[in-house]
């Protein structure tokens, strides 16, 4: 194998040896912008001369990455379950002591460093369960609510658990465009077959059934579309879906036996006037038991988002409903095999939907820091659509709710046949040009999906205040220069 | 639909027969039915149910907290300050804890731990596993870019698992395991749709490992699949045999010469009790090996939290280094890792201290010392006290529990019992260990669950119970082998 002193052999592992499904996965979230932002800030690390002096990370929902604080309740808990001996310490209040003590003895050992019981600690589930009693005034069973690592993991298990067939039997899943891309790497991952139905740009991203169906349509041609899954409020485009539009899907995946699946993770960052929060379990339930006894659907929920933004810990939960009890021993095996999700993110969790009490010691610090939190969430979007309304050439839908704006840029033909040139799309061209001149990392619309011949990008709106005005105001200046630049 | 007020009952999108194929075929014994049962019972104990015992024993499991052992203390104050960066300012704790904590902190975004990490982990804890192994391996070079952090050890195998596998029929990857094994690997292999390729342990030699059984394992499976890796865990699970180094370089030697890509599960490298067993870890050795092994054998090592001295397992902290990995594979590796965005991050703080520790001179040196020390000797004492009584069981043989955190000693059944076990449908051992279950509350897995010889019966039994709970479990354990020896004679 050596010749002349120098190795050449052929490796096992090779690009040609791997698995073909993973090379078809992409993460734009995570992609090449963002990798080439990295190199940039190392860049400047370095020293190296730029127009800027650093590199701006508006390409994540990472809230605390920019500067969003923890709710101090929850970390109290947390540091309490983590070191019991804090127990002793007359500086943690009592309803923070109590939590973590009902905590640790659900933990085995009464410690956070035992392995849970794979469905998650029963008291957890418990709490999730009451916690959705209260938000839909509908019941809840523990037994069907599953913990998990963050809502990714839960959502990959059930599309792991919906895949069979081959060719025309294959199962097709059903997803939006735009969409979150961890579906679409998924459904890459799996080898399933992705649906692809537009949301509505000019009726600020709304969900139409005819829509629905079109799609539906032109999927059952090719493989066995089997479920439906809608992200409410919407991730990129933060569209909070009416409860007539969830009814119609609901009717929709009831008509056409799709197993629903319903990404609820931005639940709390609802901000538009007139706009509100209807899950889809107590719209279900809400419909009667034609459709409450039938429907199979799957809730996801996270600890990474809302007012917490706590991404670190991996904090997520599913719910069940109707879900066939055969399919539910294998998907309890299935999660077994892994053995649990983070018990400091199932603590997390406990903590968040049940959070202190009007009558408890923690509740005015925690009432005001989640408010501010979900406030400033709130000026932001309206800042960002407001400004960007402003700008020509851009035109951005109300930013309802989620942590995004995910605004249509026009760009012109010049800049669209560069891009074609150099092998990009030209969202991902306009994205690289700002990233390199103004330090400001956004997603390409491409990322997510767009009707063809549009472009957009994606931006978070969780920079602070003062930040994100300076952001925008260079977007503004960017967008300006590279639509004369181009003309 | 509805007839006569009587709604048809349609079936459901989602069953039994439109689910993914290869999750039924999934099985993880660890917590598989016999566990449910436990479970089961300690409900009925809970309602008052009578029983001939006051309460259920785990011994199905390497969790070290459920059954009693402490957390290291000084792991658990950087926790508690990276959690709660107020307690910086608590006189409490330790200058040392402090200032590792301050370190994590300024590694994370936003300085909290609520932050999402580099998909890879935290890039300050990658360089303290790259010195961390380096210092290990007696100065082998470590790049940290070739260190992936991940949530737990078995995050890492499963991804390195599914990148392996390609191929149909006759061309579909085959990965080599030992039998017996963790069951993860059969798990993962079933849900992947690869091949399952079995090498025996020789439990006459210690459980130890054979070139001439790899040979004939891997001539087999060629037959019918593509072998393209080989698995090895060191120190075993559940065998618990620490290899030796002439092994390890004969396994190294063989995936070298039969082109395999090697993965060393090496969680339980501190967990080392027998005289003369010493943790090798195959990096090490294939630098020692020289550059004819070292430029060449593509090699994932994992390690993890869960096990060692620390025992944290619900933190869900591990890590994989890769050695000759293709660098457009890499990149691969790196997408597939961003989807799911980062391990947990207090794991990865953990995972930074544990290959991080105090050192000689830290105010926290002592006590850390003390602790940790405390933990490898008690699982010490208990791995030969539990070799020392099962080995007085006529019917029962043990090998010497060499490391990790289980025995996995051969029962030997009698013919009527393995007869009523066939017409239950029941692995023989699962009758065994239903039956112990049922009489005194001991809950073992049973050897099938791991994969054993035809004919031979074992089960796994963890180390972990307190001293004085052991005793009684080993004895409990004695009294009931007799009993079903002469109720099957």
């Amino acid at each position: 194998m050596a010749e002349n002193g120098v190795l050449h052999p052929e490796r096992v592992l090779t690009l040609d040896t791997m698995n073909p499904n993973v090379k078809r996965v992409e993460y734009a979230v995570r992609g090449p912008i963002v990798q080439r932002a990295v190199q940039i800030e190392k860049e400047l690390k370095e020293g190296v001369k730029k127009p800027f002096t650093e590199v701006l990370r508006a390409n994540i929902g990472d809230c605390h990455a920019m500067g969003q604080r923890p709710i101090t309740f929850l970390r109290q808990v947390l540091a309490l379950c983590t070191y019991p001996e804090l127990l002793e310490d007359n500086k943690f209040p009592e309803d923070a002591k109590s939590r973590a003590r009902r905590f640790l003895a659900a933990c085995g050992g009464g410690s956070i460093g035992s392995y849970s019981m794979s469905q998650g600690i029963e008291l957890v589930r418990q709490d999730v369960a009451r916690y959705i009693e209260r938000r839909d005034g509908i019941p809840s069973n523990p037994d069907n609510i599953y913990l998990s690592s963050g809502a990714s993991d839960a959502i990959t298990t059930m599309l792991k658990l919906l895949i069979s067939g081959e060719g025309a039997t294959r199962t097709g899943v059903m997803i939006s465009k735009p969409q979150y891309p961890l579906y679409s790497a998924a459904l890459a991952d799996l080898g399933a077959v992705q649906i692809n139905y537009y949301l509505d740009e000019s009726k600020n991203w709304s969900m139409d059934a005819s829509e629905l169906r079109r799609s539906l349509a032109e999927a059952k041609k090719h493989c066995t579309p089997r479920a439906i899954c809608v992200i409410n409020p919407g991730n990129p485009t933060g569209q909070v879906q009416s409860r007539q539009c969830i009814e119609d899907v609901i009717r929709f995946a009831a008509e056409e036996n799709l197993f629903l699946m319903a990404d609820e993770v931005y639940q709390d960052n609802i901000y538009a006037e007139g706009c509100e929060f209807n899950s889809f379990k107590k719209v279900l339930f809400e419909m009667g038991p034609k459709y409450s006894n039938k429907v199979e659907l799957a809730s996801f929920h996270s600890t990474s988002k809302c007012y917490m933004g706590e991404c670190g810990f991996r904090g997520g939960y599913m719910e069940l409903i109707n879900l066939d009890p055969d399919v539910k021993v294998q998907l309890t095996k299935l999660v077994s095999v892994r053995l649990c999700p983070p018990v400091t993110g199932q603590a997390l969790l406990d903590l968040v939907v049940n959070p202190p009490q009007p009558d408890e010691p923690s509740y005015p610090t925690y009432k005001k820091e989640r408010a501010a939190v979900l406030a400033a969430l709130a000026d932001k979007a309206k800042m960002t659509e407001e400004i960007f309304n402003k700008v020509p050439g851009m035109s951005c839908n109300t930013v309802q709710g989620a942590m995004y704006a995910f605004p249509r840029i026009e760009l012109p033909q010049k800049a669209i046949e560069a891009a074609k040139e150099k092998g990009q799309a030209p969202d991902m061209f306009y994205c690289m040009t700002l990233l390199e001149e103004k330090g400001i990392c956004l997603v390409p619309g491409s990322g997510f999906g767009q009707r063809e011949g549009t472009f957009h990008f994606r931006m978070t709106i969780l920079p602070p205040t003062e930040t994100l005005k300076v952001v925008l105001e260079k977007v503004e200046e960017f967008h300006r220069k590279f639509t004369e630049q181009y003309s | 639909m509805s007839e006569n007020g009587v709604t048809a009952r349609r079936s459901k999108v989602l069953t039994i027969d439109t689910m993914n194929a290869t999750v039924k075929k999934v099985e993880y014994a660890v917590r598989g039915p016999i566990v449910q049962r436990a479970v089961q019972i300690e409900k009925e104990l809970k309602e008052g149910a009578k029983k001939p015992f006051t309460e259920v024993i785990k011994a199905n499991i390497g969790d070290a907290h459920a059954m009693g052992q402490q957390p290291i203390t000084f792991f658990r104050q950087v926790l508690a300050l990276c959690s709660y960066p107020e307690l910086l300012k608590d006189g409490n704790f330790p200058e040392d804890a402090k200032h590792r904590a301050r370190r994590i902190l300024q590694g994370c975004g936003g300085e909290s731990i609520g932050a999402y990490s580099g998909s890879q982990g935290i890039e300050c804890i990658r360089q303290d596993v790259a010195r961390y192994i380096e210092r290990r391996d007696g100065g082998v070079p470590c790049d940290p870019d070739n260190v992936f952090l991940s949530t737990g050890a078995s995050d890492g195998i499963v991804t390195m698992l599914k990148l392996l596998v390609a191929g149909e029929g006759r061309s579909r990857t085959g990965i080599m395991i030992s039998i017996p094994q963790y069951p993860l690997y059969s798990a993962a292999l079933a849900e992947l749709g690869a091949v399952q390729v079995n090498y025996y342990l020789d439990e006459e030699k210690c459980w130890g490992l054979d070139i001439s059984e790899l040979q004939r394992s891997l001539e087999a499976a060629r037959q019918h699949c593509n072998p393209r890796a080989l698995c090895i865990i060191n120190p075993g699970n559940p065998t618990g045999q620490v290899q030796s180094r002439q092994c390890i370089e004969d396994v190294i030697r063989f995936a070298a010469k039969e082109d395999l890509f090697l993965m060393a599960d090496e969680v339980y490298q501190d967990n080392v009790y027998a005289d003369g067993c010493q943790f090798h870890s195959f990096k090490k050795v294939l630098f020692e090996m020289g550059p004819e092994y070292s430029n060449t054998v593509e090699l994932a090592s994992f390690h993890s939290t869960s096990k060692c001295y620390m025992g944290e397992c619900g933190f869900r902290g591990g890590y994989m280094e890769v050695i000759n990995l293709d660098p457009e594979v890499k990149e691969q590796l790196s997408k597939l890792v961003s989807v799911r965005l980062c391990p947990p991050v207090p794991g990865q703080a953990l995972m930074g201290l544990v290959v991080n520790p105090p050192q000689p001179g830290e105010p926290s040196y002592t006590t850390f010392m003390k602790e940790r020390t405390g933990v490898l000797s008690t699982l010490a004492e208990k791995a030969k006290l539990t070799e020392q009584i099962l080995n007085t069981v006529p019917g029962i043989a043990c090998n010497p529990v060499q490391g990790a955190m289980y025995s996995f000693p051969r029962i030997t059944l009698p013919e009527r019992a393995v007869k009523e076990a066939k017409e239950k449908g029941q692995a023989p051992d699962m009758l065994y260990c239903m039956k112990l279950l049922e009489e005194t509350g001991i809950c073992l897995v049973p050897g099938s669950g791991f994969g054993q010889r035809d004919g031979t019966y074992h089960f796994r039994m963890t180390i972990l119970p307190p001293v004085d709970k052991l005793q009684i479990l080993l004895s409990k354990l004695k009294e009931f082998h007799q009993r079903f020896t002469q109720q099957y004679s």
